[in-house]
């Protein structure tokens, strides 16, 4: 059977995708194709939220997107954002507040807040649930994932 | 085997003429898990993100034309908010913003779950849906589109272009029934938009029958209680709780492994009563 052969700009890097299957998801492709582990997979069916990237910006399921579709797109995983080995303020106020606990939902979650605050500074709290309604946290019950949320908000001294 | 990413509607046909087996694509958030699940294995996909003739929407004097492309987030902006506040409503209510990013009218159309959110809108707004292909356009109203569960009347070579809604002036509603407020299917919805100048009321009800299905002995009840020149009834709360139970009636909905039929059933009693309330209180006034 013959496979499918395209390039993907992810983190603002050309990677090439080799031998993939029409339906591969972007999910599939990040992970098991191009090593990219950050990304998390679960219910791949856009339910958990814990494989969530960006896609020119938007945020999005990585399960959910057929990966040869969005070849001329730039895709940022969690491991695009800030710089390798640096804390984002985002990732460093998870673990200040306690928001990290078995930390499967995380990678997702961090790439949904930082997509929140870049489109709202100093998001309401009816925003912020809203937001993160799509990411799916079994552990933290979400009280310490939101005052993490406002840790970033007041640092950056949005509010 | 291929993906093919098409710019113009031109290019759609031309694949979709070469290909009557090709698999189209709007955001793919019904078709990704069919396909993760290893249901789906098209060999061929033409994937509509990049058809700029898609996208977003616009007004043409009384109509808003939204391309099928528009997304659930486009729907909230405030703008169309305004003109179709139902309609954003129930777009607001589709799964979670990265559901909204991606998914399309164009796409909760062609898909035609019972289960499909927009849809009791639509009905309720006397939709009108425009298909393409390289024949040319046709236009079919939402119910000789949507013909059964996930059935349509799409022809070999067709996509759909866009959907095509009244501005109406008038209140209206959506309300919807789930396990919580994001990421849930429909146990039951419901749409209700009133047109002062046509003085007809219309509700439609979602996930209670095989397709959405229009309340018809309710609308034709309510529709002589009020008194149009005022806009009101002669008593609210018994009115109200008659047309919820003429609604609930009008419903057919079944036991599955998301609800019971009894419980559907009541649910749109409940809705139906809570939205002519709500839509009433504003006929009233100026609003």
């Amino acid at each position: 059977m013959s496979r499918l052969h395209y390039r993907l700009r992810v983190n603002a890097e050309s990677r090439e995708v080799r031998d993939a299957y029409v339906t591969d998801s972007l999910l599939t492709v990040l992970r098991d194709r191009l090593g990219l582990y950050g990304t998390k997979g679960a219910c791949e069916q856009g339910e958990c939220g814990s494989c969530s990237v960006l896609i020119d910006g938007d945020l999005v399921c990585a399960c959910l997107v057929l990966a040869a579709s969005v070849a001329e797109t730039d895709i940022v995983t969690v491991e695009g954002i800030g710089v390798p080995g640096v804390l984002t303020d985002v990732q460093q106020a998870f673990i200040d507040q306690g928001a990290v606990q078995c930390g499967f939902c995380t990678p997702g979650l961090v790439v949904a807040v930082e997509d929140l605050l870049r489109q709202d500074a100093a998001p309401s709290e009816m925003h912020v649930k809203e937001a993160l309604s799509g990411n799916i946290c079994r552990c933290t019950g979400y009280g310490r994932i939101f005052a993490a949320v406002e840790q970033v908000v007041a640092l950056r001294g949005a509010r | 085997m291929s993906v093919m990413t098409p710019a113009s509607l031109h290019e759609v046909y031309a694949a979709l003429d070469a290909d009557s087996d090709a698999q189209l694509l709007a955001g793919g958030t019904d078709f990704m898990v069919e396909a993760n699940f290893g249901h789906r294995r098209p060999s061929c996909v033409v994937a509509l993100r990049n058809v700029v003739e898609l996208r977003g929407w616009r007004r043409e004097d009384d109509t808003v034309i939204i391309g099928s492309g528009c997304t659930y987030r486009e729907m909230q902006s405030p703008s169309f908010v305004a003109l179709l506040p139902a309609l954003a409503a129930a777009a607001r209510t589709v799964g979670s913003p990265q559901i909204r990013n991606v998914g399309t009218i164009g796409g909760n159309v062609a898909t035609a779950s019972p289960a499909g959110d927009t849809l009791p809108v639509l009905a309720a707004l006397d939709a009108r849906i425009t298909l393409g292909s390289s024949r040319g356009a046709r236009r079919v109203s939402l119910d000789e589109f949507i013909v059964g569960p996930k059935r349509t009347t799409r022809q070999p070579g067709e996509v759909i272009v866009d959907v095509r809604v009244p501005v109406l002036d008038g209140p209206q509603e959506y309300l919807k029934i789930g396990t919580r407020n994001a990421m849930v299917i429909a146990v039951a919805d419901l749409a209700l938009v009133v047109d002062r100048r046509g003085e007809s009321v219309r509700c439609a009800m979602g996930s209670v029958g095989p397709t959405v299905l229009r309340a018809p002995a309710a609308e034709a009840w309510i529709n002589a209680e009020i008194d149009w020149v005022v806009g009101a009834v002669a008593d609210t709360s018994s009115v109200c709780a008659r047309f919820g139970a003429l609604a609930a009636a009008d419903a057919r909905p079944i036991d599955d492994h998301r609800s019971t039929a009894a419980y559907r059933r009541r649910g749109i009693e409940v809705m139906a009563t809570r939205a002519l309330g709500r839509v009433l209180e504003r006929l009233g006034g100026n609003a």
